[in-house]
């Protein structure tokens, strides 16, 4: 992955995303290209578009202008499934687990639909409890594989969400505000997770508020303020930028 | 239990529930057995739409009615053959009709499923309570069609005349009560392999979360319009020997508000997590409501529905397999 023709071309490349819900401008002219690997910060204040961007990144809303390129095809148009089976995951910002099913059976869902869809031929059912039980293991909530998901804690949750999502093979993750909400313990453990899954070759956009986590986690770090991008680089002289304090601490 | 083994099992219990009915030689117990697995067809067939997906099908009555008109529909064509079809085409014809029933209730099925397709790609983008509105609104607009269609009696209904015997089976009841039979080990059948296989994990988590399903891969607009079809035709099957049964129909018979309300209380009270809910909660319900019939009087049947739908979403949501299952797993505890 550290290879220089793999870095040089962007697995995710965003040009003038913009999006709009009535008059209010969520997503304004947004450019982003990720290369492959990466581990990109994106942080901003509450209502600066960042969900949107992740939503319109992975279908779940349809951008109006501009487009999104994931690893060299257009997904505009694309429904949210179809851009996970091209490999672009993500977690939510609040978990939404199945609830009717154990944990172990929320994990099996992408592997089925995902995984399955992808390659022939197709797991065997030994194959995929194997493969849960390793995803599990990543997160370590192996002991916790036959519990439903009522039983878990807030982190539980939010692990099991990852897990979800790594369920899928992605070769781009989104983590939408995985440690909102978590104590500090809890917050490195997550960011250890991350980091984890990034040495496996996952490239990792993370959305954060806890800076701490951000800056241990991110190799670079772009900045969202009213849907615009303002700063976008080295994390360290990302948060010395006049314009990003301005934005946090109000001018 | 692998399919075939269960197959055999219902068949076996259907086969021995027909000769105890037959052993105790009173026709009322096969017009009243006959609604009763016409109501576990219908219970069962909602319960794909809405217990595994969670949509809430309102218009079950109108999915009823596609199946009782295509009967009423192919047993008038039947009919009036002769003025319908150029002469030089009537001996092929007259070869192909009158249709049998049980070739006139999986045209009725293709036909339902047809219209339920039809119907999810119209209401499927819609969630919750909208959806339940627009799959009403169906029904009316069925029903509006139907009322002005005098090919099919239109608002003054038409007669269909049963045989009075029928080979092997002797009484025509005896056959209806067979043919729904049938009808019923298809339906749970399908229910159940839907149940195991990777499709019912798809319309678990529709259920549970559509949002974090399509993030998971599951392309949940094409499951969701299986599910419609599936449902659908089930349910127009159930309809199809209907006429039949009741020798006369209208529209208003054919649409009554109470199948779509049985077929959601039913599972509802049996509880909608598996095939066996819409069993139990038809078996129950509809023996109840004949029972009544007979004793006080048929009006009294959506009462009974009614204040047991109260009492089981209060004491017990998940129905009573949910109740049953929290009994087991409180007592493994123990």
């Amino acid at each position: 992955m550290t290879d220089a023709a793999t870095m040089t071309e962007p697995l995710l490349h965003i040009e003038q995303l913009g999006k709009r819900f009535g008059g209010f401008i969520a997503l304004d002219g947004v450019d982003l290209s990720v290369p492959k690997g990466q581990r990109l910060g994106l942080i901003g204040p509450n209502g600066s578009g960042k969900s949107t961007l992740v939503n319109c990144i992975c279908g779940t809303l349809q951008n109006e202008t501009g487009s999104v390129t994931f690893d060299g095809i257009k997904v505009d148009g694309m429904v949210a499934h179809q851009r996970t089976r091209q490999g672009l995951a993500r977690s939510f910002q609040l978990p939404r687990p199945f609830r009717s099913m154990t944990v172990a059976e929320n994990v099996r869902v992408p592997l089925l639909y995902t995984v399955n869809a992808r390659s022939h031929p197709h797991l065997s059912e030994s194959e995929l409890d194997d493969r849960c039980m390793e995803l599990l293991k990543l997160v370590t909530l192996d002991a916790k594989a036959a519990k439903y998901t009522t039983d878990l804690t807030q982190v539980e949750m939010r692990k099991l969400e990852l897990a979800r999502a790594m369920a899928a093979e992605p070769k781009l993750l989104i983590a939408d505000e995985s440690m909102a909400g978590l104590s500090h313990s809890e917050v490195e453990d997550i960011v250890a997770l991350l980091i984890r899954m990034n040495e496996r070759g996952v490239t990792i956009i993370m959305i954060e508020h806890i800076m701490r986590a951000v800056m241990t986690f991110s190799q670079r770090l772009v900045v969202l303020v009213s849907g615009k991008k303002i700063a976008d680089g080295d994390p360290q002289d990302v948060i010395q930028n006049k314009e990003v304090v301005g934005a946090y601490l109000g001018q | 239990m692998r399919t075939p083994a269960f197959i055999l099992i219902l068949t076996a219990v259907a086969a021995a529930l027909y000769f105890a009915f037959s052993y105790v030689g009173n026709d009322y117990l096969f017009f009243a057995g006959y609604t009763v697995l016409q109501y576990i067809v219908l219970a069962t067939a909602w319960n794909i739409l809405g217990g595994y997906c969670g949509y809430v099908n309102f218009g079950s009555a109108g999915f009823f009615a596609i199946g009782v008109y295509t009967t009423v529909f192919l047993y008038t064509v039947g009919q009036q053959i002769e003025d319908l079809v150029p002469e030089f085409m009537l001996a092929p014809m007259q070869l192909i009709f009158p249709l049998p029933l049980p070739v006139m209730i999986m045209v009725a099925g293709v036909v339902a499923g047809f219209i339920g397709l039809g119907m999810g790609y119209l209401t499927l983008r819609l969630r919750g309570v909208f959806f339940a509105i627009a799959t009403l609104a169906l029904t009316v607009v069925l029903e509006t069609f139907i009322v002005n269609w005098s090919f099919v009696g239109g608002s003054r209904g038409a007669y269909v005349i049963p045989p009075n015997e029928v080979p092997i089976f002797g009484h025509f009841i005896n056959f209806l009560f067979v043919l729904m039979l049938v009808l019923v080990i298809l339906a749970l059948t399908t229910a159940r392999l839907i149940e195991r296989s990777k499709l019912g994990v798809g319309f678990a988590t529709i259920r549970d979360d559509e949002l974090a399903a399509e993030a998971s891969g599951v392309p949940t607009l094409r499951l969701k319009l299986v599910a419609t079809v599936v449902s659908g035709a089930l349910m127009g099957m159930a309809g199809a020997p209907f006429p039949f049964y009741i020798g006369y129909v209208e529209p208003a018979s054919a649409f009554n508000l109470s199948y779509a309300v049985n077929s959601i209380a039913m599972p509802m009270i049996g509880g909608t997590t598996s095939w066996i809910g819409p069993l139990v909660g038809a078996l129950l319900l509809g023996t109840l409501q004949q029972v009544a019939t007979v004793t006080i009087s048929s009006a009294v049947n959506l009462l009974i529905v009614g204040l047991l739908l109260i009492f089981f979403v209060i004491i017990a949501p998940r129905g009573i397999v949910g109740l049953v299952q929290d009994q087991l797993r409180k007592r493994s505890k123990t």
